[in-house]
């Protein structure tokens, strides 16, 4: 491993083209480069890592740290939001939650996306409350969904506990977001266009999205959703491994390589 | 200003499988064919970077464009329809090889018991079993198994199904084109079990190849490498069969095919009483307006596609359910699953796989087993499959586990190597409340109205379901789970959750105008040159998936379609 790691990854990505093309198997790379957005810095990335904090804005070569956002304007509602994914998806015994895969940065840049806009879904009224086996109804794109309800888990947390959400203690935050879950929070707007429930099923598969989705989304930093669950991305092909009893252990490649 | 085309021999509304077969088939025989696809052309070389769950799987990047088109969904006759604004229960297909791109490649027979459903129920157990007096409207097909035979073969080569003999099945001309796939230890574990039941596995029949394999086409195509990104996403080594690796090549090859993309059919044309005259479309990316005039217009859109181009052409008398008159949107189906997931201590390789890798069993499936003590007809085929588990959308925990925090998280990833599900596929009954109709509110880009939905399960499919769900938490129990969750209880249907793009029914194909769209060449009663093919002829859905049978179909109408074009008319039996 040692002597590996005197090739800077630049290099490496040279040589090997990218790596998507020909090279069968994927473990063969896994190993020893770990994904980073920040280029070139996936050491320091790695050094940064237990206190939360990336230095990302020095490295060289005009790329970009990994804590740029798009769609989020301020630093209160990302840590909220930051907040509550962490709380869906925590650390825990088998590693990183939400927060340190950057799960809140996936949601950024969705929410400043087509996914935000609703831009590949049927959007003509008239507009009117369904049943629940009718999905989806309200006229709100899911950019605007999302921040009635953070702006409600902002509320909620001042109303009852008189702190900012990201600041309250993790069983109070659970207390919210169950609420939530449950329906119980009136969002200030008719039914039809949102309630609590709903946003709360968004912001969950939104979490899971952010901390298992390829690394190019932005989220699964280091790939680390994915290491845990044991699950290697992409993987040109396991046919020499498919008819094995044996569980394999393999290193993850992400959808474009390293 | 409309703008009217030179005359085509044929022209199909679609290029997937159904188009592609159409074609491929009346090309070879010299015709000249044109295919409208409303979507855009692609093949193996855009599905090199394949490997995205997000963009594939969840964002739905191979789907329908439902800002464009879509339909409104409700329960009951006396609810009001609403738009279906996102995809979910079911995941329609768009651009050149349609749904056949993205589907997993499960490929089976219907069986002798589907095609003549109502003659089989009633001779073995009486006319009572039907249960017509509660909303049951089975009938037979106006074709039988046999009759069907050579085209399954013919698709089964054409498509090179990897399979070997299914223990309970019908008589076949011949054996799969490819052996079976290979065994995981999964499903070794379920063969056994059900062995030790007395049940009769065999491998699932699947499209994705079990070695390199050149149709009798001429087209080849890749073995599979188990990559384990196969519903949902297209096959990067064209080890699936698809209608852009199988018959569309078929057809480019003679030089009497075409497709024009971007070209969404908005109306077929009528020519006097009993005839068409050609479809007219629209150029999606300029907004022209075209007509195209043909010999022989062939539907090969998806089921609802077919339907609503019937519908808003006025060909054919809609089905009302208060008086049951009309044939056209009647007996719409769709599919139940009803399973079981097994928590197990050792880990699989749930990574990997193949869309249709797996083995199934028929001991509960059509009329297989005896009836006589049960309320429902039919049943399902049984399956464990090795798809290729995936980490956003796959996170099993057991029931009564809390949906987020640390003990799901912590839970959903033990078991996302250590849990193996076994389901019934099950059929479904025709009842004469779940049809398809248009709507008087919603109108598509173009203007037209969109197809409504009328749709719940019924008595016998919630009985059927849970039948099955219990058979296979049985087999998981035999298979040495430590725990079992068994999933068997209908709620009503919701369009939010995936379950299934099997939609069937509306363009019911059989021996009586009074009950049917089409006839057994899949020729409509009202038009002589116009066929309608695909799921929407089933008269019931069946305990299998449908693409195998569709195929068969759409050999059968292709066949229909050289005839007419030689000798027009109406084709007798």
């Amino acid at each position: 491993m040692s002597d590996e790691k005197q090739f800077s990854r630049r290099d490496f990505l040279k040589t090997t083209g990218a790596a998507t093309g020909g090279i069968i198997g994927g473990s063969l790379l896994g190993g020893f480069i770990g994904f980073n957005l920040n280029d070139g810095q996936s050491e320091q990335a790695e050094q940064n890592k237990t206190d939360g904090h990336s230095e990302g804005d020095k490295s060289t070569g005009g790329s970009l740290s990994d804590k740029t956002r798009v769609f989020f304007m301020t630093d209160e509602d990302f840590n909220v939001v930051e907040a509550a994914m962490e709380r869906i998806f925590p650390e825990s015994k088998v590693g990183p939650g939400a927060k340190e895969l950057g799960a809140a940065y996936y949601l950024d840049g969705q929410l400043a996306g087509q996914w935000g806009s609703n831009a590949k879904e049927y959007m003509v009224g008239p507009f009117y409350e369904g049943l629940p086996t009718q999905g989806y109804q309200s006229n709100l794109t899911r950019a605007e969904y999302f921040m009635i309800g953070i702006n409600k888990l902002k509320s909620e947390a001042k109303d009852k506990f008189d702190k900012a959400f990201d600041e309250l203690d993790e069983k109070d935050m659970d207390a919210i977001l169950q609420d939530f879950q449950d329906g119980k929070v009136d969002m200030g707007v008719p039914k039809k266009t949102a309630t609590s429930s709903y946003f709360f099923t968004m912001l969950r598969a939104a979490t899971l999205e952010g901390v298992y989705s390829d690394p190019v989304y932005r989220g699964n930093r280091n790939m680390g959703g994915w290491k845990m669950k044991q699950f290697p991305g992409h993987q040109h092909s396991y046919l020499e491994l498919i008819e094995s009893d044996e569980f394999q252990e393999i290193d993850p490649m992400p959808n474009f390589g390293m | 200003m409309v703008k009217e085309l030179e005359k085509v021999d044929v022209v199909t509304v679609g290029a997937g499988w159904t188009g592609g077969i159409i074609a491929a088939e009346a090309a070879k025989e010299g015709l000249k064919v044109l295919s409208l696809e409303r979507g855009k052309r692609r093949g193996t070389k855009n599905y090199q970077h394949v490997h995205d769950e997000l963009k594939y799987a969840l964002r739905y990047e191979l789907m329908q464009d439902v800002t464009k088109e879509t339909v409104t969904f409700r329960n009951r006759p006396n609810e009001k329809a609403l738009p279906m604004r996102q995809m979910g229960s079911f995941l329609l297909g768009e651009h050149v090889g349609g749904a056949g791109t993205h589907w997993n490649g499960w490929t089976y027979r219907f069986m002798p018991y589907d095609f003549e459903i109502k003659s089989m129920t009633e001779e073995r157990y009486g006319k009572a079993k039907l249960m017509e007096d509660k909303g049951y409207r089975f009938q037979d097909w106006g074709i039988t198994y046999d009759e069907l035979e050579p085209y399954f073969d013919k698709f089964e080569k054409t498509a090179g199904i990897s399979g070997e003999d299914n223990p309970l099945g019908p008589e076949r001309s011949d054996k799969y084109p490819n052996p079976p796939m290979v065994k995981t230890k999964s499903l070794k574990m379920f063969e056994k079990a059900a062995k030790e039941l007395k049940y009769n596995p065999y491998m699932l029949p699947s499209a994705n190849m079990s070695q390199e394999y050149t149709n009798p086409d001429g087209e080849k195509m890749g073995a599979c490498q188990y990559c384990a990104f196969c519903e949902r996403f297209a096959c990067e080594y064209g080890a699936k069969a698809t209608p852009e690796v199988t018959v569309i090549p078929t057809a480019e090859k003679t030089g009497n095919y075409e497709i024009r993309t971007d070209a969404n059919v908005v109306e077929i044309i009528k020519d006097g009483n009993d005839k068409v005259k050609g479809v007219k479309f629209v150029d999606t990316v300029t907004k022209e307006e075209f007509i195209q005039p043909a010999d022989v217009v062939v539907l090969t859109s998806y089921m609802l596609n077919n339907y609503k181009l019937l519908r808003v052409s006025d060909i054919g008398e809609q089905y009302d359910p208060k008086t049951e008159k009309g044939t056209l949107g009647r007996n719409y189906c769709y599919q139940t699953s009803g399973g079981a997931t097994g928590f197990f201590d050792e880990q699989f390789n749930t990574f990997m796989g193949a869309g249709a890798l797996g083995m199934t069993l028929d001991d509960f499936n059509g009329d297989n087993f005896d009836h006589t003590d049960l309320d429902f007809l039919h049943g399902g085929s049984m399956a464990t499959t090795q798809t290729g588990a995936r980490p956003i959308l796959s996170n099993p925990v057991k029931a009564g586990t809390k949906s987020w925090g640390e003990d799901f998280k912590e839970e959903s990833i033990k078991n996302f190597t250590r849990t193996i599900s076994v389901a019934g596929q099950c059929a479904t009954s025709p009842h004469k409340d779940n049809y398809l109709d248009i709507d008087d509110e919603y109108k598509d880009a173009y203007g037209l109205p969109l197809v409504k939905l009328t749709y719940n399960f019924t008595d016998q499919d919630r009985k059927r379901t849970k039948y099955l769900a219990e058979k296979s938490g049985e087999v998981l129990e035999k298979m040495g789970a430590k725990h079992v969750d068994v999933f068997g209880d209908l709620k009503d249907y919701d369009i939010v959750p995936y379950q299934s793009t099997h939609n069937t029914g509306g363009t019911v194909m059989g021996d009586d105008p009074k009950t049917s769209v089409v006839n057994s060449w899949l020729q409509h009663w009202d038009a002589d040159n116009l066929f309608v093919v695909g799921a929407g002829n089933f008269a019931h859905n069946s305990g299998y998936n449908p693409t195998g049978t569709v195929g068969a179909l759409a050999y059968r109408c292709a066949e229909g379609v050289i005839k007419y074009h030689k000798k027009p008319g109406r084709l007798e039996k």
